[in-house]
Protein backbone atom coordinates (compact mmCIF):
# COMPACT_ATOMS: atom_id res chain seq x y z
CA UNK A 1 0.00 0.00 0.00
CA UNK A 2 1.31 3.40 -0.99
CA UNK A 3 0.06 6.14 1.26
CA UNK A 4 0.11 9.71 0.08
CA UNK A 5 -0.71 12.03 2.95
CA UNK A 6 -1.43 15.72 2.74
CA UNK A 7 0.95 16.10 -0.17
CA UNK A 8 1.77 19.65 -1.25
CA UNK A 9 3.94 20.13 -4.33
CA UNK A 10 4.81 23.65 -5.36
CA UNK A 11 6.59 25.39 -8.18
CA UNK A 12 8.79 28.39 -7.51
CA UNK A 13 8.42 31.07 -10.16
CA UNK A 14 9.35 34.71 -10.59
CA UNK A 15 5.91 35.67 -9.31
CA UNK A 16 6.08 33.55 -6.19
CA UNK A 17 5.23 29.98 -5.37
CA UNK A 18 2.21 28.12 -6.61
CA UNK A 19 0.83 24.85 -5.29
CA UNK A 20 0.20 22.51 -8.20
CA UNK A 21 -0.83 19.70 -5.85
CA UNK A 22 -2.44 21.09 -2.74
CA UNK A 23 -3.04 18.76 0.20
CA UNK A 24 -3.77 15.44 -1.47
CA UNK A 25 -4.25 12.28 0.60
CA UNK A 26 -5.01 8.87 -0.88
CA UNK A 27 -4.00 5.28 -0.34
CA UNK A 28 -3.11 3.07 -3.29
CA UNK A 29 -3.60 -0.62 -2.53
CA UNK A 30 -1.08 -3.17 -3.83
CA UNK A 31 -1.75 -4.82 -7.16
CA UNK A 32 -4.21 -2.20 -8.32
CA UNK A 33 -4.41 -0.09 -11.48
CA UNK A 34 -5.29 3.44 -10.45
CA UNK A 35 -6.37 6.00 -13.03
CA UNK A 36 -5.87 9.72 -12.63
CA UNK A 37 -8.06 12.12 -14.61
CA UNK A 38 -8.67 15.83 -14.66
CA UNK A 39 -8.33 18.97 -16.78
CA UNK A 40 -4.98 20.09 -18.08
CA UNK A 41 -3.24 22.00 -15.33
CA UNK A 42 -5.05 20.20 -12.51
CA UNK A 43 -1.81 18.75 -11.18
CA UNK A 44 -2.00 15.17 -12.42
CA UNK A 45 1.41 15.12 -14.08
CA UNK A 46 2.94 16.93 -11.11
CA UNK A 47 1.53 14.25 -8.83
CA UNK A 48 3.04 11.56 -11.07
CA UNK A 49 6.42 13.24 -10.97
CA UNK A 50 6.26 13.51 -7.21
CA UNK A 51 5.39 9.84 -6.79
CA UNK A 52 8.18 8.93 -9.17
CA UNK A 53 10.53 11.03 -7.05
CA UNK A 54 11.55 13.24 -9.94
CA UNK A 55 11.44 16.36 -7.81
CA UNK A 56 13.84 18.93 -9.21
CA UNK A 57 13.82 22.71 -9.06
CA UNK A 58 11.61 24.71 -9.59
CA UNK A 59 9.38 21.94 -8.28
CA UNK A 60 9.57 21.10 -4.59
CA UNK A 61 7.85 18.95 -2.03
CA UNK A 62 6.61 21.53 0.44
CA UNK A 63 4.40 19.46 2.64
CA UNK A 64 3.10 16.01 3.43
CA UNK A 65 4.76 12.73 2.58
CA UNK A 66 4.62 9.66 0.40
CA UNK A 67 4.98 6.33 2.17
CA UNK A 68 5.85 3.79 -0.51
CA UNK A 69 5.51 0.73 1.70
CA UNK A 70 8.54 -1.02 0.22
CA UNK A 71 12.09 -1.08 1.47
CA UNK A 72 15.45 -0.77 -0.24
CA UNK A 73 18.32 -3.30 -0.30
CA UNK A 74 19.36 -2.47 3.25
CA UNK A 75 15.85 -2.98 4.52
CA UNK A 76 15.20 0.70 5.11
CA UNK A 77 11.80 2.01 4.04
CA UNK A 78 11.88 3.98 0.80
CA UNK A 79 11.03 7.65 1.12
CA UNK A 80 10.78 10.54 -1.32
CA UNK A 81 14.45 11.29 -0.67
CA UNK A 82 15.70 7.82 -1.57
CA UNK A 83 13.15 6.74 -4.16
CA UNK A 84 15.33 7.79 -7.11
CA UNK A 85 17.63 4.85 -6.30
CA UNK A 86 14.74 2.49 -6.92
CA UNK A 87 14.11 3.69 -10.47
CA UNK A 88 13.59 0.85 -12.92
CA UNK A 89 14.02 -1.70 -10.13
CA UNK A 90 10.97 -1.24 -7.96
CA UNK A 91 9.54 1.82 -9.63
CA UNK A 92 9.40 2.64 -13.30
CA UNK A 93 7.94 5.13 -15.68
CA UNK A 94 6.27 4.93 -19.09
CA UNK A 95 6.22 8.36 -20.69
CA UNK A 96 3.81 9.71 -23.28
CA UNK A 97 6.18 10.20 -26.13
CA UNK A 98 8.33 7.15 -26.67
CA UNK A 99 10.23 8.81 -29.50
CA UNK A 100 11.54 11.46 -27.15
CA UNK A 101 12.37 8.97 -24.43
CA UNK A 102 14.45 6.43 -26.28
CA UNK A 103 17.95 7.54 -27.16
CA UNK A 104 17.87 8.04 -30.93
CA UNK A 105 21.60 7.51 -31.56
CA UNK A 106 22.17 4.15 -29.87
CA UNK A 107 20.57 0.79 -30.54
CA UNK A 108 17.77 -0.29 -28.24
CA UNK A 109 19.79 -3.23 -26.89
CA UNK A 110 22.31 -0.81 -25.40
CA UNK A 111 19.47 0.97 -23.65
CA UNK A 112 18.38 -2.32 -22.10
CA UNK A 113 21.73 -2.83 -20.39
CA UNK A 114 22.29 0.81 -19.57
CA UNK A 115 21.24 0.65 -15.92
CA UNK A 116 23.47 1.27 -12.95
CA UNK A 117 24.02 -1.77 -10.77
CA UNK A 118 22.78 -4.25 -13.33
CA UNK A 119 24.01 -7.85 -13.45
CA UNK A 120 27.64 -7.63 -14.60
CA UNK A 121 27.11 -10.36 -17.17
CA UNK A 122 25.64 -8.14 -19.88
CA UNK A 123 25.29 -11.01 -22.34
CA UNK A 124 23.00 -12.86 -19.99
CA UNK A 125 20.88 -9.75 -19.42
CA UNK A 126 20.61 -9.21 -23.14
CA UNK A 127 19.56 -12.82 -23.64
CA UNK A 128 16.78 -12.32 -21.09
CA UNK A 129 15.81 -9.04 -22.74
CA UNK A 130 15.49 -10.74 -26.12
CA UNK A 131 13.29 -13.41 -24.61
CA UNK A 132 11.25 -10.82 -22.81
CA UNK A 133 10.46 -8.61 -25.81
CA UNK A 134 9.29 -11.67 -27.72
CA UNK A 135 6.84 -12.36 -24.94
CA UNK A 136 5.57 -8.83 -25.42
CA UNK A 137 4.82 -9.47 -29.08
CA UNK A 138 7.85 -7.77 -30.59
CA UNK A 139 10.10 -9.38 -33.20
CA UNK A 140 13.44 -10.33 -31.68
CA UNK A 141 15.36 -8.19 -34.21
CA UNK A 142 13.62 -5.08 -32.90
CA UNK A 143 16.07 -4.95 -30.03
CA UNK A 144 18.95 -4.47 -32.46
CA UNK A 145 17.37 -1.51 -34.22
CA UNK A 146 17.47 2.19 -33.63
CA UNK A 147 14.29 3.82 -32.31
CA UNK A 148 13.46 5.54 -35.62
CA UNK A 149 13.31 2.18 -37.38
CA UNK A 150 10.30 1.11 -35.33
CA UNK A 151 6.70 2.28 -35.62
CA UNK A 152 5.05 4.32 -32.85
CA UNK A 153 3.26 1.28 -31.47
CA UNK A 154 6.44 -0.83 -31.45
CA UNK A 155 8.36 1.93 -29.69
CA UNK A 156 5.67 2.21 -27.05
CA UNK A 157 5.82 -1.59 -26.59
CA UNK A 158 9.59 -1.26 -26.24
CA UNK A 159 9.11 1.42 -23.55
CA UNK A 160 6.77 -0.94 -21.73
CA UNK A 161 9.35 -3.71 -22.07
CA UNK A 162 12.02 -1.45 -20.59
CA UNK A 163 9.75 -0.31 -17.80
CA UNK A 164 8.60 -3.79 -16.81
CA UNK A 165 11.81 -5.79 -17.41
CA UNK A 166 12.77 -5.81 -13.73
CA UNK A 167 9.22 -6.48 -12.57
CA UNK A 168 8.82 -3.24 -10.63
CA UNK A 169 6.28 -2.97 -7.86
CA UNK A 170 4.95 0.32 -9.13
CA UNK A 171 4.68 1.56 -12.72
CA UNK A 172 3.77 5.13 -13.49
CA UNK A 173 2.31 5.67 -16.95
CA UNK A 174 1.71 9.28 -17.95
CA UNK A 175 -0.64 9.32 -20.96
CA UNK A 176 0.99 6.17 -22.37
CA UNK A 177 -1.24 5.93 -25.44
CA UNK A 178 -2.14 9.53 -26.28
CA UNK A 179 0.07 9.67 -29.36
CA UNK A 180 -1.25 6.40 -30.78
CA UNK A 181 -4.34 5.64 -32.82
CA UNK A 182 -7.20 3.64 -31.37
CA UNK A 183 -6.29 0.25 -32.80
CA UNK A 184 -2.73 0.37 -31.46
CA UNK A 185 -3.95 1.97 -28.25
CA UNK A 186 -6.10 -1.05 -27.52
CA UNK A 187 -3.19 -3.44 -28.09
CA UNK A 188 -0.91 -1.46 -25.80
CA UNK A 189 -3.49 -1.15 -23.05
CA UNK A 190 -4.32 -4.85 -23.19
CA UNK A 191 -0.60 -5.62 -22.97
CA UNK A 192 -0.26 -3.45 -19.88
CA UNK A 193 -3.29 -5.08 -18.28
CA UNK A 194 -1.98 -8.57 -18.99
CA UNK A 195 1.45 -7.74 -17.57
CA UNK A 196 -0.18 -6.30 -14.49
CA UNK A 197 -2.22 -9.46 -14.02
CA UNK A 198 0.92 -11.61 -14.26
CA UNK A 199 3.14 -9.47 -12.06
CA UNK A 200 0.52 -8.25 -9.62
CA UNK A 201 2.10 -4.83 -9.30
CA UNK A 202 0.46 -1.45 -9.06
CA UNK A 203 0.08 0.91 -11.99
CA UNK A 204 -0.72 4.61 -11.81
CA UNK A 205 -2.07 5.71 -15.17
CA UNK A 206 -2.85 9.22 -16.34
CA UNK A 207 -5.15 9.71 -19.29
CA UNK A 208 -7.54 12.36 -20.50
CA UNK A 209 -9.70 9.69 -22.09
CA UNK A 210 -12.37 8.53 -19.66
CA UNK A 211 -12.99 5.50 -21.87
CA UNK A 212 -9.40 4.36 -21.31
CA UNK A 213 -9.89 4.71 -17.56
CA UNK A 214 -13.07 2.67 -17.62
CA UNK A 215 -11.38 -0.11 -19.58
CA UNK A 216 -8.14 -0.32 -17.67
CA UNK A 217 -8.41 0.89 -14.09
CA UNK A 218 -9.74 -0.59 -10.88
CA UNK A 219 -9.72 2.72 -9.06
CA UNK A 220 -10.10 6.29 -10.20
CA UNK A 221 -8.76 9.53 -8.83
CA UNK A 222 -10.40 12.67 -10.21
CA UNK A 223 -8.43 15.85 -9.68
CA UNK A 224 -9.60 19.40 -10.09
CA UNK A 225 -7.49 22.55 -9.58
CA UNK A 226 -4.72 20.84 -7.57
CA UNK A 227 -7.17 18.96 -5.33
CA UNK A 228 -8.50 15.42 -5.26
CA UNK A 229 -12.26 15.73 -5.71
CA UNK A 230 -13.22 12.07 -6.01
CA UNK A 231 -11.47 8.77 -5.41
CA UNK A 232 -12.97 5.34 -5.49
CA UNK A 233 -13.68 2.09 -7.19
CA UNK A 234 -13.89 2.63 -10.98
CA UNK A 235 -17.31 1.00 -11.36
CA UNK A 236 -18.67 3.02 -8.52
CA UNK A 237 -17.16 6.28 -9.84
CA UNK A 238 -18.59 5.70 -13.33
CA UNK A 239 -21.98 4.37 -12.29
CA UNK A 240 -22.65 6.46 -9.21
CA UNK A 241 -20.34 9.48 -9.33
CA UNK A 242 -20.60 11.59 -6.19
CA UNK A 243 -18.94 14.83 -7.19
CA UNK A 244 -20.79 17.11 -9.64
CA UNK A 245 -17.61 17.59 -11.69
CA UNK A 246 -17.25 13.83 -12.21
CA UNK A 247 -20.92 13.56 -13.08
CA UNK A 248 -20.85 16.32 -15.61
CA UNK A 249 -17.60 15.02 -17.07
CA UNK A 250 -18.98 11.51 -17.53
CA UNK A 251 -22.30 12.92 -18.71
CA UNK A 252 -20.55 14.90 -21.44
CA UNK A 253 -19.05 11.85 -23.15
CA UNK A 254 -20.74 10.95 -26.42
CA UNK A 255 -21.32 7.25 -27.04
CA UNK A 256 -21.95 5.46 -30.30
CA UNK A 257 -25.55 4.38 -30.50
CA UNK A 258 -26.77 7.03 -28.08
CA UNK A 259 -28.25 10.15 -29.65
CA UNK A 260 -29.01 12.13 -26.51
CA UNK A 261 -27.64 15.66 -26.45
CA UNK A 262 -24.42 16.12 -24.50
CA UNK A 263 -23.15 19.30 -22.96
CA UNK A 264 -19.72 20.43 -21.94
CA UNK A 265 -19.06 22.13 -18.63
CA UNK A 266 -18.99 25.89 -19.20
CA UNK A 267 -16.37 28.05 -17.54
CA UNK A 268 -12.83 27.19 -16.61
CA UNK A 269 -10.98 26.15 -13.46
CA UNK A 270 -9.86 28.95 -11.12
CA UNK A 271 -6.38 30.34 -11.48
CA UNK A 272 -4.15 28.85 -8.82
CA UNK A 273 -2.66 32.30 -8.34
CA UNK A 274 -5.91 33.72 -7.08
CA UNK A 275 -7.30 33.86 -3.60
CA UNK A 276 -8.71 30.35 -3.32
CA UNK A 277 -11.31 29.69 -0.73
CA UNK A 278 -14.24 27.35 -0.59
CA UNK A 279 -14.82 24.66 -3.18
CA UNK A 280 -12.72 25.24 -6.30
CA UNK A 281 -15.44 23.92 -8.58
CA UNK A 282 -18.12 26.25 -7.17
CA UNK A 283 -18.03 28.71 -10.09
CA UNK A 284 -18.94 26.02 -12.59
CA UNK A 285 -21.20 23.93 -10.37
CA UNK A 286 -24.98 23.99 -10.75
CA UNK A 287 -25.39 22.99 -7.10
CA UNK A 288 -23.11 25.63 -5.58
CA UNK A 289 -24.41 27.59 -2.60
CA UNK A 290 -22.94 30.23 -0.30
CA UNK A 291 -21.49 27.44 1.84
CA UNK A 292 -19.56 26.02 -1.12
CA UNK A 293 -18.01 29.40 -1.85
CA UNK A 294 -16.79 29.88 1.72
CA UNK A 295 -16.10 26.48 3.17
CA UNK A 296 -13.78 24.04 1.49
CA UNK A 297 -15.24 20.53 1.40
CA UNK A 298 -12.83 17.86 2.68
CA UNK A 299 -12.32 14.53 0.89
CA UNK A 300 -14.44 12.15 2.96
CA UNK A 301 -15.55 8.57 2.57
CA UNK A 302 -19.21 8.61 1.58
CA UNK A 303 -19.45 4.95 0.72
CA UNK A 304 -16.93 2.20 1.52
CA UNK A 305 -13.80 2.97 -0.51
CA UNK A 306 -15.49 5.84 -2.34
CA UNK A 307 -14.34 9.32 -1.36
CA UNK A 308 -15.57 12.69 -2.57
CA UNK A 309 -14.90 16.30 -1.67
CA UNK A 310 -18.32 17.92 -1.97
CA UNK A 311 -20.86 19.30 0.49
CA UNK A 312 -23.62 17.88 -1.67
CA UNK A 313 -22.00 14.62 -2.70
CA UNK A 314 -24.36 12.33 -4.53
CA UNK A 315 -27.16 14.87 -4.74
CA UNK A 316 -29.11 14.78 -8.00
CA UNK A 317 -28.16 17.44 -10.49
CA UNK A 318 -31.74 18.32 -11.31
CA UNK A 319 -30.74 21.63 -12.83
CA UNK A 320 -28.58 19.77 -15.27
CA UNK A 321 -31.48 18.16 -17.11
CA UNK A 322 -32.62 20.16 -20.07
CA UNK A 323 -29.27 21.85 -20.32
CA UNK A 324 -30.34 24.91 -18.31
CA UNK A 325 -26.82 25.67 -17.24
CA UNK A 326 -25.47 25.37 -20.72
CA UNK B 1 -29.74 18.93 -54.35
CA UNK B 2 -26.40 20.62 -53.99
CA UNK B 3 -23.16 18.77 -54.40
CA UNK B 4 -21.41 19.93 -51.27
CA UNK B 5 -18.13 18.14 -51.79
CA UNK B 6 -16.91 16.05 -54.67
CA UNK B 7 -13.48 14.65 -55.32
CA UNK B 8 -12.55 12.83 -58.50
CA UNK B 9 -9.65 10.40 -58.55
CA UNK B 10 -7.76 12.56 -56.13
CA UNK B 11 -4.15 11.41 -55.71
CA UNK B 12 -1.32 12.82 -53.71
CA UNK B 13 2.15 11.34 -53.69
CA UNK B 14 4.84 12.58 -51.36
CA UNK B 15 8.43 11.86 -52.31
CA UNK B 16 10.85 11.19 -49.50
CA UNK B 17 14.62 11.00 -49.65
CA UNK B 18 16.95 11.42 -52.63
CA UNK B 19 16.16 11.52 -56.30
CA UNK B 20 17.40 8.02 -57.02
CA UNK B 21 16.84 6.15 -53.79
CA UNK B 22 13.79 8.07 -52.62
CA UNK B 23 10.57 6.44 -51.55
CA UNK B 24 7.07 7.37 -52.56
CA UNK B 25 4.23 7.70 -50.13
CA UNK B 26 0.78 7.57 -51.59
CA UNK B 27 -1.06 9.79 -49.10
CA UNK B 28 -4.23 9.94 -51.18
CA UNK B 29 -5.03 6.99 -53.38
CA UNK B 30 -7.85 7.63 -55.87
CA UNK B 31 -10.15 9.33 -53.43
CA UNK B 32 -13.65 9.59 -54.86
CA UNK B 33 -16.10 11.23 -52.52
CA UNK B 34 -19.42 12.74 -53.39
CA UNK B 35 -21.58 14.36 -50.76
CA UNK B 36 -24.97 15.55 -51.92
CA UNK B 37 -27.55 17.12 -49.72
CA UNK B 38 -30.07 19.92 -49.88
CA UNK B 39 -29.13 21.23 -46.47
CA UNK B 40 -25.73 21.91 -44.84
CA UNK B 41 -24.05 18.81 -43.47
CA UNK B 42 -21.20 17.73 -41.23
CA UNK B 43 -18.93 15.21 -42.90
CA UNK B 44 -16.57 13.31 -40.60
CA UNK B 45 -13.32 11.83 -41.88
CA UNK B 46 -11.89 9.20 -39.54
CA UNK B 47 -8.91 6.88 -39.70
CA UNK B 48 -5.61 6.00 -38.07
CA UNK B 49 -2.60 8.31 -38.13
CA UNK B 50 -1.02 8.29 -41.56
CA UNK B 51 -4.26 7.38 -43.28
CA UNK B 52 -4.30 10.58 -45.32
CA UNK B 53 -7.06 12.50 -43.57
CA UNK B 54 -4.95 15.60 -43.05
CA UNK B 55 -3.63 15.44 -46.61
CA UNK B 56 -7.23 15.41 -47.82
CA UNK B 57 -7.94 18.50 -45.71
CA UNK B 58 -4.80 20.24 -46.93
CA UNK B 59 -5.67 19.50 -50.54
CA UNK B 60 -9.14 20.99 -50.12
CA UNK B 61 -7.57 24.00 -48.41
CA UNK B 62 -5.12 24.36 -51.29
CA UNK B 63 -2.18 23.93 -48.95
CA UNK B 64 -1.13 20.90 -50.98
CA UNK B 65 -1.38 20.52 -54.75
CA UNK B 66 -2.80 17.13 -55.71
CA UNK B 67 -0.65 14.91 -57.93
CA UNK B 68 -3.70 14.20 -60.06
CA UNK B 69 -7.46 14.45 -59.86
CA UNK B 70 -9.70 17.31 -58.81
CA UNK B 71 -12.01 18.45 -56.06
CA UNK B 72 -15.04 20.71 -56.05
CA UNK B 73 -16.88 22.41 -53.20
CA UNK B 74 -20.45 23.47 -54.05
CA UNK B 75 -19.59 22.88 -57.72
CA UNK B 76 -16.65 25.26 -57.60
CA UNK B 77 -13.26 23.82 -58.43
CA UNK B 78 -10.83 24.08 -55.50
CA UNK B 79 -8.08 21.62 -56.41
CA UNK B 80 -6.73 20.12 -59.58
CA UNK B 81 -6.18 21.44 -63.10
CA UNK B 82 -7.55 24.91 -63.62
CA UNK B 83 -7.68 25.77 -59.94
CA UNK B 84 -4.28 27.46 -59.81
CA UNK B 85 -5.41 31.08 -59.82
CA UNK B 86 -8.17 31.19 -57.28
CA UNK B 87 -7.72 33.45 -54.36
CA UNK B 88 -10.29 35.61 -52.67
CA UNK B 89 -13.29 33.80 -54.01
CA UNK B 90 -11.76 30.59 -52.67
CA UNK B 91 -11.19 32.05 -49.20
CA UNK B 92 -14.88 32.90 -49.07
CA UNK B 93 -15.74 29.33 -50.01
CA UNK B 94 -13.55 27.25 -47.69
CA UNK B 95 -12.05 28.21 -44.34
CA UNK B 96 -9.92 26.17 -41.91
CA UNK B 97 -9.91 25.55 -38.18
CA UNK B 98 -6.69 23.95 -36.97
CA UNK B 99 -5.91 21.53 -34.20
CA UNK B 100 -3.99 23.74 -31.84
CA UNK B 101 -5.36 27.27 -31.52
CA UNK B 102 -2.24 28.36 -29.64
CA UNK B 103 -0.20 27.63 -32.74
CA UNK B 104 -2.76 29.08 -35.14
CA UNK B 105 -2.46 32.55 -33.61
CA UNK B 106 0.84 34.28 -32.92
CA UNK B 107 1.37 34.99 -29.27
CA UNK B 108 2.85 38.39 -30.03
CA UNK B 109 -0.31 39.82 -31.56
CA UNK B 110 -3.71 40.38 -30.00
CA UNK B 111 -6.06 37.78 -31.44
CA UNK B 112 -8.70 40.29 -32.52
CA UNK B 113 -6.22 41.70 -35.06
CA UNK B 114 -6.52 38.40 -36.95
CA UNK B 115 -10.28 38.66 -36.94
CA UNK B 116 -10.18 42.27 -38.09
CA UNK B 117 -7.79 41.49 -40.92
CA UNK B 118 -9.89 38.56 -42.05
CA UNK B 119 -12.91 40.86 -42.15
CA UNK B 120 -11.12 43.50 -44.22
CA UNK B 121 -8.88 41.47 -46.48
CA UNK B 122 -10.80 38.25 -46.99
CA UNK B 123 -14.43 39.14 -46.45
CA UNK B 124 -13.96 42.55 -48.08
CA UNK B 125 -15.60 44.60 -45.36
CA UNK B 126 -14.97 48.30 -45.15
CA UNK B 127 -12.54 49.03 -42.25
CA UNK B 128 -15.24 51.02 -40.52
CA UNK B 129 -17.61 48.05 -40.57
CA UNK B 130 -15.02 45.40 -39.77
CA UNK B 131 -15.68 45.65 -36.06
CA UNK B 132 -19.35 44.79 -36.50
CA UNK B 133 -18.49 41.76 -38.59
CA UNK B 134 -16.00 40.60 -35.95
CA UNK B 135 -18.48 41.20 -33.14
CA UNK B 136 -21.19 39.28 -34.97
CA UNK B 137 -18.91 36.33 -35.61
CA UNK B 138 -17.80 36.27 -31.98
CA UNK B 139 -21.39 36.44 -30.83
CA UNK B 140 -22.31 33.40 -32.89
CA UNK B 141 -19.67 31.36 -31.04
CA UNK B 142 -20.84 32.62 -27.66
CA UNK B 143 -18.12 35.18 -26.97
CA UNK B 144 -18.37 38.92 -26.50
CA UNK B 145 -16.30 41.38 -28.45
CA UNK B 146 -15.20 43.30 -25.38
CA UNK B 147 -13.93 40.10 -23.71
CA UNK B 148 -11.69 39.34 -26.68
CA UNK B 149 -10.41 42.68 -27.90
CA UNK B 150 -6.78 43.46 -27.10
CA UNK B 151 -6.10 40.06 -25.54
CA UNK B 152 -3.21 37.76 -26.37
CA UNK B 153 -3.36 33.99 -26.73
CA UNK B 154 -2.02 33.32 -23.25
CA UNK B 155 -5.01 35.09 -21.75
CA UNK B 156 -7.44 32.49 -23.10
CA UNK B 157 -8.12 28.89 -22.22
CA UNK B 158 -7.80 26.35 -25.05
CA UNK B 159 -11.57 26.08 -25.45
CA UNK B 160 -12.11 29.83 -25.63
CA UNK B 161 -9.29 30.32 -28.09
CA UNK B 162 -10.62 27.53 -30.28
CA UNK B 163 -13.97 29.34 -30.31
CA UNK B 164 -12.15 32.49 -31.41
CA UNK B 165 -10.63 30.56 -34.30
CA UNK B 166 -14.09 29.26 -35.22
CA UNK B 167 -15.29 32.88 -35.19
CA UNK B 168 -12.41 33.86 -37.47
CA UNK B 169 -13.36 31.14 -39.93
CA UNK B 170 -16.98 32.39 -39.93
CA UNK B 171 -16.20 36.00 -40.89
CA UNK B 172 -15.92 35.43 -44.68
CA UNK B 173 -19.17 33.40 -44.48
CA UNK B 174 -17.67 30.29 -46.09
CA UNK B 175 -19.79 27.45 -47.39
CA UNK B 176 -17.49 24.78 -46.01
CA UNK B 177 -15.35 24.87 -42.88
CA UNK B 178 -12.57 22.32 -42.63
CA UNK B 179 -11.80 21.45 -39.02
CA UNK B 180 -8.70 19.29 -38.57
CA UNK B 181 -8.82 17.64 -35.14
CA UNK B 182 -10.43 20.75 -33.62
CA UNK B 183 -11.04 19.29 -30.15
CA UNK B 184 -8.09 17.01 -29.51
CA UNK B 185 -6.22 19.74 -27.62
CA UNK B 186 -9.23 20.71 -25.54
CA UNK B 187 -10.13 19.36 -22.11
CA UNK B 188 -12.78 16.67 -22.07
CA UNK B 189 -15.11 18.80 -19.97
CA UNK B 190 -15.25 21.55 -22.59
CA UNK B 191 -14.92 19.51 -25.75
CA UNK B 192 -18.67 19.19 -26.19
CA UNK B 193 -19.07 22.98 -26.17
CA UNK B 194 -17.12 23.18 -29.44
CA UNK B 195 -18.82 20.11 -30.88
CA UNK B 196 -22.28 21.48 -30.09
CA UNK B 197 -21.23 24.79 -31.62
CA UNK B 198 -20.54 23.07 -34.96
CA UNK B 199 -23.98 21.57 -34.85
CA UNK B 200 -25.55 24.94 -34.08
CA UNK B 201 -23.63 26.63 -36.91
CA UNK B 202 -24.78 23.95 -39.31
CA UNK B 203 -28.42 24.31 -38.33
CA UNK B 204 -28.62 28.07 -37.76
CA UNK B 205 -25.91 29.64 -39.92
CA UNK B 206 -26.02 27.08 -42.72
CA UNK B 207 -22.34 26.15 -42.72
CA UNK B 208 -21.13 22.73 -43.79
CA UNK B 209 -18.20 21.14 -42.01
CA UNK B 210 -15.55 18.63 -42.87
CA UNK B 211 -14.68 17.28 -39.43
CA UNK B 212 -11.40 15.40 -39.33
CA UNK B 213 -10.90 13.32 -36.22
CA UNK B 214 -9.76 10.05 -34.78
CA UNK B 215 -12.50 10.19 -32.16
CA UNK B 216 -15.33 8.07 -33.51
CA UNK B 217 -17.68 8.85 -30.66
CA UNK B 218 -17.82 12.58 -31.39
CA UNK B 219 -17.94 11.81 -35.12
CA UNK B 220 -21.03 9.70 -34.50
CA UNK B 221 -22.51 12.43 -32.32
CA UNK B 222 -22.41 15.28 -34.84
CA UNK B 223 -21.90 14.05 -38.34
CA UNK B 224 -24.37 13.37 -41.11
CA UNK B 225 -21.88 11.52 -43.30
CA UNK B 226 -18.74 9.66 -42.42
CA UNK B 227 -15.74 8.62 -44.49
CA UNK B 228 -13.35 6.02 -43.10
CA UNK B 229 -9.83 6.26 -44.50
CA UNK B 230 -7.00 3.79 -44.45
CA UNK B 231 -3.65 4.14 -46.19
CA UNK B 232 -4.87 6.91 -48.48
CA UNK B 233 -8.04 5.11 -49.56
CA UNK B 234 -11.59 5.79 -48.50
CA UNK B 235 -12.61 2.31 -47.42
CA UNK B 236 -16.13 3.13 -46.33
CA UNK B 237 -18.40 6.09 -46.87
CA UNK B 238 -22.03 6.68 -46.05
CA UNK B 239 -24.53 8.12 -43.63
CA UNK B 240 -22.95 8.27 -40.19
CA UNK B 241 -25.69 6.36 -38.39
CA UNK B 242 -25.63 3.59 -40.96
CA UNK B 243 -21.86 3.21 -41.09
CA UNK B 244 -21.54 3.14 -37.32
CA UNK B 245 -24.42 0.79 -36.63
CA UNK B 246 -23.75 -1.58 -39.52
CA UNK B 247 -20.13 -1.27 -40.66
CA UNK B 248 -19.34 -3.17 -43.84
CA UNK B 249 -15.58 -2.90 -44.11
CA UNK B 250 -13.36 -4.91 -41.75
CA UNK B 251 -11.29 -1.87 -40.94
CA UNK B 252 -14.34 0.10 -39.80
CA UNK B 253 -15.31 -2.85 -37.61
CA UNK B 254 -11.82 -2.95 -36.14
CA UNK B 255 -11.89 0.79 -35.43
CA UNK B 256 -15.28 0.57 -33.76
CA UNK B 257 -14.15 -2.41 -31.72
CA UNK B 258 -11.06 -0.56 -30.50
CA UNK B 259 -12.80 2.47 -29.02
CA UNK B 260 -12.51 2.47 -25.25
CA UNK B 261 -16.17 2.90 -24.36
CA UNK B 262 -17.70 3.29 -20.94
CA UNK B 263 -20.31 0.65 -21.68
CA UNK B 264 -18.64 -2.72 -21.90
CA UNK B 265 -15.15 -3.81 -21.00
CA UNK B 266 -12.50 -5.43 -23.14
CA UNK B 267 -11.37 -8.89 -22.21
CA UNK B 268 -7.71 -9.63 -21.67
CA UNK B 269 -6.35 -12.88 -23.07
CA UNK B 270 -6.18 -14.49 -19.63
CA UNK B 271 -9.75 -13.52 -18.78
CA UNK B 272 -11.16 -14.67 -22.10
Amino acid sequence: MIRISDLVISYRTGRGTINAVDGLSIGIPDGCIVGVAGESGCGKSTLMKAVYGDIVSPMSLTGGSIDYGFSDRNGKPVTSATVTRQWFRTLSYIPQSSMNSLNPVIRIREQFIDFPGIDSNKKRVLEQAREYIQKLGLPVEAIDSYPHQLSGGMRQRMMIALATFFQPQLIIADEPTTALDVVVQKEILLLLMELQEQMGNSILIVSHDMGVHYQVTKRMLIMYAAKAVEYGDTDSVFNKPLHPYTRMLIGSLPTIGDDRARHGIPGSPPSLWGDLHGCRFADRCPLATERCRNEEPPLVEHKPEHFAACHFAGQELTKMEGGKWQ
Amino acid sequence: MAVILKTQDLNKVYRLGGFIRGTRIQALDNVNLSVESDRPVIIAVVGESGSGKTTLAKTLLRLEIPTSGSATVYDKLVAGKGAEHLHKSFLRLVQPIFQNPFEAFSRYRPVDSYLRETAIRVAGHDPSQAQDAVANALESVGLEYRDVVGKYTNQFSGGELQRVSVARALIPEPSLIIADEPVSMIDASRRMIIINLFRKLRDEAGRSFLYITHDLATAYYISDFIAVMKKGKVVEFGEAQKVMSDPQHDYTKLLLDSIPTIRSRWRTRSAA
